[in-house]
């Protein structure tokens, strides 16, 4: 599998579960937030691990290899589009041309809240209505979402591993924020 | 110059999401002010997405907190162990 020099990594699959299921699991999940996905995605990354073994230099420890096959895995999954989830359109808040170019659409303006809103912040089911909300966006909102707003990742970090440039980050994370506070207001903090 | 200053409510929203994590310029902040002068609405869109950053800070904090304790169960470990015990025969 690999040449015995001290400094060459090795894989050692009959150990990979007890080493890295949960590293691994817990990567996506953070990304994904789905159980289930994550679990497969874990078990696609150890099937393909095993089948391209061969292809193992030994320049990167077992566990960089593993993920770097992961980070394929999650992209390919969010540019799926045929599935449930992530299959929502985005709507649009402003008009994108004529006169009124760049102003709000009148039927997306924001309504006013009730005025308890701060003191639900730490409510668990306003929490748990996040998620719900943010399910409901296409994928590579949802994981960009996540990253920057929930995982609290750098900008840059996020604009590597999805490959997207900064401005195209801030284009997401803006229509995303929009239509979360869209469903939160209508689920929520209504009048 | 003026024209520079000039904004539409698409590009202070835009403007507003960014600094909820800091990472407007001193430039932009004031092409954003400017704008509140003549729209209100963009002014509750910012007063809302700041009580929204901090339902999202909580839910970050929340969230990370339990994720060290994310994995995946014995027995999801042993179905996984067996379907690749299979591909390496």
């Amino acid at each position: 599998m690999s040449s015995p020099s001290p400094i060459t990594h090795t894989l050692d699959p009959a150990k990979w579960i007890d080493n890295y299921s949960d590293y691994l699991f817990r990567y996506t999940t953070v990304r994904i937030n789905d159980h289930e996905i994550s679990k497969d995605l874990v078990q696609e990354t150890f099937f393909s691990g095993l089948k391209s073994a061969k292809n193992f230099e030994g320049k990167a420890t077992e566990r960089t290899w593993l993920i770097s096959i992961l980070k394929r895995k999650i992209i390919d999954h969010y540019r799926k589009k045929n599935s449930k989830k992530g299959q929502a359109e985005v709507r649009m808040n402003f008009y994108n041309d004529g006169e009124n170019e760049g102003d709000w659409i009148e039927e997306r303006v924001p309504q006013s809240w009730d005025s308890e809103v701060e003191k639900k912040i730490e409510n668990k089911e306003l929490q748990h209505q996040i998620d719900l909300c943010v399910d409901k966006l296409p994928k590579k909102y949802a994981m960009v979402f996540r990253m920057k707003t929930i995982q609290e990742v750098d900008t840059e970090v996020i604009c590597k591993e999805l490959g997207i440039s900064s401005s195209n980050l801030w284009v997401i994370i803006h229509r995303a924020r929009m239509q979360l506070r869209k469903c939160l207001e209508d689920n929520w903090f209504n009048n | 110059m003026f024209k520079k200053l000039n904004i539409t409510c698409n590009q202070a929203t835009t403007i507003c999401d960014k600094s909820q994590y800091g990472e407007a310029s001193f430039f932009d902040k004031i092409k954003l002010q400017i704008h509140f002068i003549g729209c209100k609405i963009c002014v509750m869109y910012t007063k809302q997405n700041v009580l929204l950053t901090k339902l999202y800070k909580s839910k970050a904090t929340n969230t990370k907190r339990k994720q060290d304790s994310l994995c995946m169960t014995h027995q999801e470990k042993e179905v996984l162990r067996k379907e690749l015990e299979k591909q390496n025969v």
